[in-house]
């Protein structure tokens, strides 16, 4: 099987929330960034694919020079190749909107001829959670989303979906296809030392956003960013760990009135 | 003449919750832009449902009808709905930001030229021209998004955040819409749902919730959580992360993927709030959150907010508890 996964570099998970000067995204200096999680379950589910069937698992990301981070850590991982649309700068790619993000995408990777292209469910910081659907659409694949687990079949593929409220589907799909995965149904595996030094032996190719030659032309455009307004107002309660303790048993007691 | 086309979905031969909140979101946006309101959902045009439509009565109501529409498929869907949509013409695609939605909308609004505004939590209009908002980084930020294309703006609203209206008495008109379907067109076979396990837990009917999320760290630290429902004698409840670990089971999860609960008293421990997981609590009664960062946006919907280390605080809380309990 050969298989991509569109993999996205997201700020760490407890990344100090400042707002930047433009007033449209934070504020990145300082900020540490990492790969998106359910992108990681993606390559996960790949890699385990490829062991046990063979193939190929080339990782694909967007990105300004700091995603190299994020693709060795995959190529460490036992990717084979990855492709690298590159941005010069850290917002050349927010003028794009997710639909001229996935013809980007699509561009980069129109000479590959693969089985399947996996993705995560949705990313991290922009939470848009329609890459993979809207790839699947501009290839004219077959998808299926919010999925855990993927076995092979004679014909295409049979995947568990996962439905709200603790339901789940199976589905089979003909390949080629576009799955994005949930987090959390397997283990991700660590890099090994091994793996990190062969990882420096692998193929990367870097295309620039220029060369692939889709004009960014958003539909929907991001006017600003503010830090939300409480919803309700929450009376923090100081003091020491046992004084804040008793206050909240006494709140508990006598205004809830639940103990 | 243009108009608000609103989605709704049927769950338990009841039109859901999130889909009369999406129906009200459509019911303002039109009133803000001048606009009439359209619903359409998959029935057959003889379906009672269609008869309790909730909250403001719409123009009319397309039933989208078709053999092969029976089990969703995203292909059926996009298909059916792009067609409904190629008729109508309407400004504005309304859906409800469902597990279903999610599948088959941004494919959708990709067939028009157009990117689908997902997870909506307000609308704000002025001189006629909407903004939607919705949230970035796991909840702790806010953006102001606003659709520039020429096509039709689909968006997606987000449960619990607009407030469903009071039925209006009175009559719509039905209309029967029948797609042009062929079973070729649908390339995924979709199975029967069904539940992984039988949910042994009853989380809904607790009175008292203790719910622990990543800050735990590891599964042996639970104890401390554990003891403190215990003194509480409350269930003992998690964050996806935790049942993804293994570290509880799975239906003892809140949240998107999980149970929906609203008990008198949640207590949030370790959990910053992402989205997924304030869908499934945000309705409680009273919300306690301990978290060692006070930007976590759990503090965003708690009553009560106790900023530090769990480590310390939970054990603290179990004594206090104990010491009126006694």
């Amino acid at each position: 099987m050969k298989i991509i996964v569109a993999i996205k570099q997201v700020p760490e998970r407890d990344a100090r929330i400042r707002i930047d000067a433009a007033g449209k995204w934070i504020d990145l200096a300082d900020v540490e960034f990492t790969m998106n999680e359910s992108d990681a379950y993606a390559l996960e589910e790949a890699l385990q694919l490829k062991e046990a069937h063979g193939g190929e698992v080339v990782v694909l990301t967007a990105g300004p020079e700091r995603v190299g981070k994020t693709i060795r850590e995959a190529l460490a991982k036992g990717a084979d190749r990855a492709i690298h649309i590159a941005s010069e700068t850290e917002d050349a790619l927010a003028a794009y909107d997710a639909l001229g993000v996935a013809q980007l995408l699509v561009a980069a990777v129109k000479d590959e001829q693969v089985d399947l292209i996996l993705t995560g469910l949705q990313s991290d910081d922009l939470g848009l959670g329609q890459t993979g659907v809207i790839l699947a659409e501009l290839l004219g694949l077959p998808h299926a989303t919010l999925i855990l687990k993927i076995e092979k079949t004679e014909t295409g593929i049979r995947v568990l979906r996962e439905l709200e409220d603790g339901w789940f589907q199976h589905l089979e799909l003909p390949t080629p296809a576009v799955l994005t995965v949930q987090s959390g149904n397997t283990k991700l595996r660590y890099a090994t030392l091994m793996g990190i030094k062969k990882a420096k032996t692998k193929e990367v190719r870097t295309v620039s956003v220029a060369e692939l030659a889709v004009p960014a032309q958003p539909v929907v455009v991001l006017e600003h960013v503010k830090l939300p307004t409480k919803q309700r107002t929450t009376q923090i309660l100081g003091g020491s760990a046992a004084e804040a303790s008793a206050a909240l048993v006494e709140k508990l007691q006598f205004e809830v009135r639940a103990l | 003449m243009s108009s608000v086309l609103v989605f709704l979905e049927i769950r338990n031969r009841e039109i859901s919750r999130i889909s009369c909140e999406a129906v009200a979101a459509g019911h303002a946006l039109a009133e803000s832009v001048g606009l009439p309101v359209d619903l359409a959902l998959v029935a057959s045009p003889g379906n009672p449902i269609l008869e309790h439509i909730h909250g403001k009565l719409p123009r009319k109501v397309y039933a989208i009808d078709h053999p092969l529409l029976h089990a969703y498929t995203a292909d059926g869907y996009t298909a059916a709905c792009a067609q409904l949509i190629e008729h109508v013409k309407p400004a504005y695609v309304v859906f409800p930001h469902t597990y279903q939605v999610r599948d088959f909308a941004p494919a959708l609004a990709t067939r028009f030229q157009q990117v689908l505004i997902s997870d909506v939590t307000g609308i704000e209009t002025s001189n006629g021209a909407p903004t939607f908002i919705r949230q970035l980084l796991q909840g702790k930020l806010n953006a102001t998004y606003r659709h520039t294309g020429s096509g039709p703006c689909f968006l997606s609203v987000q449960a619990g955040a607009f407030r469903a209206d009071a039925p209006e008495a009175g009559t719509t008109v039905i209309e029967p819409f029948l797609p042009k379907l062929e079973a070729a067109q649908i390339r995924v076979q979709p199975g029967e749902p069904f539940r992984a396990s039988a949910q042994t837990v009853d989380l809904a009917s607790a009175q008292i919730l203790v719910s622990v999320g990543r800050g735990i760290k590891e599964e042996a630290n639970i104890a401390i959580v554990q003891e403190l429902a215990t003194a509480l004698g409350a269930e003992l409840a998690a964050s996806r992360p935790i049942c993804d670990a293994g570290w509880l089971p799975m239906d003892r999860q809140v949240g998107s993927s999980g149970q929906t609960v609203a008990p008198k008293v949640y207590v949030a421990i370790g959990i910053s709030g992402a989205i997924q997981h304030l869908v499934g609590m945000k309705g409680s009664q009273c919300i306690v959150a301990i978290n060692k960062d006070e930007n976590a946006p759990i503090f965003e919907v708690a009553d009560y907010g106790i900023v530090g280390d769990l480590f310390e605080i939970v054990p603290a809380l179990t004594a206090a508890v104990r010491k009126i309990r006694k």
